[in-house]
């Protein structure tokens, strides 16, 4: 994702989501160039759903996507890397208590 | 700016990500060779898809039944979707649509020289499917554990549809052997023509290839070609035996010894000289691509055109009238 709207007055690049099939959340698949939101959604049926691969589709202009910094080294994650205690294992209770 | 110690801080975590097996994302830093590279081999792959559609596309009015033409144009049209793929994954990477469109056009960035050989006849389809499709899988299944996840992901995507291609060319000419004495004629014709150049799809030798060595220390690539051009031979030959054609090569033999295949060496000298520009189709695919693109060009203003007209009649709520 770079929002590159390309030269020459080309065509936006589109994010593209599939949901294989109910039940399971948008998965990003790829992307794709598209003049608009409509024309993005009937290439991303083309170009990413060929073989029943899916039963929805959303298309985002890649511009628009706010992302977090890359590395997952980054401090923008270290308020949940030392919070054990949000883990169901940091708490012992004895074997012999059943279904917990 | 980074400063120094920070560029080597970056440096050791992209050899420590790479090493440790996992995948390079798009923003993530990474060494500008290690950029570039990919972007020339993923555009040479996507331009590939692309000229690749040609061979074939030729076939696919004069395929002999309806079932066949429903087959070959879903065959070509997975082959302008491998391609898109593909400009997506190079797009991650900083690399514009249009540029590498026009560096196809102009001759700055290759494709595989394989599709600069014309399809002469119906067998060809098949052989291309086979053997083609069959080379290019064994290129491309290793390439789905790429270093770069993009990459690695459009060649899963490409993986799955290449079986089909690789089975409708086989059935095709399984078909054919068992039909006239003159269409076995024809599938071995057409196998003597592309068994060579389809050997040659793995590139030069390794000893020849000084940029692979990098490619795979940075886990771009992960066999050398030869590895991978021995592993097509010796999935192949039991499948030209189960054929009934000859594959043109007097050297080749099963070596007991080794557990492979002993085989001839490719004319690596034809493969320069078709990469080079020298081959039987190079000018004619380039100025059929060229005439697509431009004759596309009205097409794709107005479809700019009619996005802002369209978006001009959009109101606040966001709903197009
Ligand atoms: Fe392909
Ligand atoms: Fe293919």
């Amino acid at each position: 994702m770079n929002g590159t709207e390309g030269v020459d007055g080309g065509w936006p690049l589109f994010e593209v989501f599939v949901r294989g099939k109910r039940g399971l959340n948008h998965v990003h698949v790829g992307s794709l160039r598209a003049a608009d939101a409509r024309m993005a959604l009937t290439h991303a049926r083309d170009l990413y759903t060929r073989r029943n691969e899916g039963v929805s589709i959303w298309v985002v202009r890649s511009a628009d996507v706010t992302a977090s910094a890359p590395d997952e080294r980054d401090p923008f994650f270290a308020p949940s890397g030392d919070k054990v205690y949000r883990h169901p294992t940091f708490y012992e209770i004895p074997d012999d208590v059943p279904h917990i | 700016m980074a400063t120094e110690a920070d560029e080597r801080e970056l440096r050791a975590h992209f050899e420590e990500t790479v090493a440790a097996d996992r995948r390079v994302e798009p923003r993530d830093w990474m060494p500008e060779a290690y950029r570039a590279t990919l972007v020339r081999q993923i555009a040479q792959h996507a331009h590939s898809e692309i000229i690749g559609m040609q061979p074939e596309g030729d076939w696919i009015t004069r395929a002999p039944s309806l079932r066949r033409k429903a087959i070959l144009w879903a065959k070509v049209q997975d082959e302008a979707g491998h391609g898109l793929y593909l400009y997506g994954a190079a797009e991650t990477l900083g690399a514009d649509r249009d540029d590498l469109t026009r560096r196809l056009l102009e001759g700055r960035q290759k494709y595989s020289s394989i599709f600069n050989y014309p399809a002469a006849t119906f067998a060809d389809v098949g052989v291309i499917g086979w053997l083609v499709d069959g080379a290019a899988i064994c290129n491309q299944v290793p390439l789905c554990r790429s270093s770069y996840g993009p990459y690695a992901r459009a060649m899963v995507r490409v993986c799955k549809e290449e079986s089909f291609h690789q089975r409708q060319g086989y059935e095709l000419l399984w078909t054919m052997a068992r039909g006239t004495a003159a269409q076995r004629e024809m599938v071995q014709d057409a196998v003597d023509r592309w068994w060579w150049p389809s050997l040659m799809m793995f590139g030069p030798p390794d000893a020849a290839s000084p940029n692979s060595r990098r490619s795979m220390a940075w886990r771009i690539k992960r066999h050398s070609n030869d590895e991978l051009r021995q592993r097509f031979v010796d999935m192949t030959v039991p499948q030209a035996d189960r054929l009934g054609v000859t594959l043109p090569d007097p050297e080749l033999r099963w070596n007991e010894e080794r557990g492979h295949h002993d085989f001839g060496t490719p004319d690596f000298a034809e493969l320069a000289r078709v990469i080079g520009g020298d081959g039987p189709c190079n000018a004619e695919r380039v100025a059929r691509r060229t005439a697509a693109h431009e004759d596309g060009a009205w097409v794709r203003e107005a479809a700019v055109a009619h996005a802002q007209r369209r978006a001009r009649r959009t109101d606040d709520s966001g709903v197009a009238r």
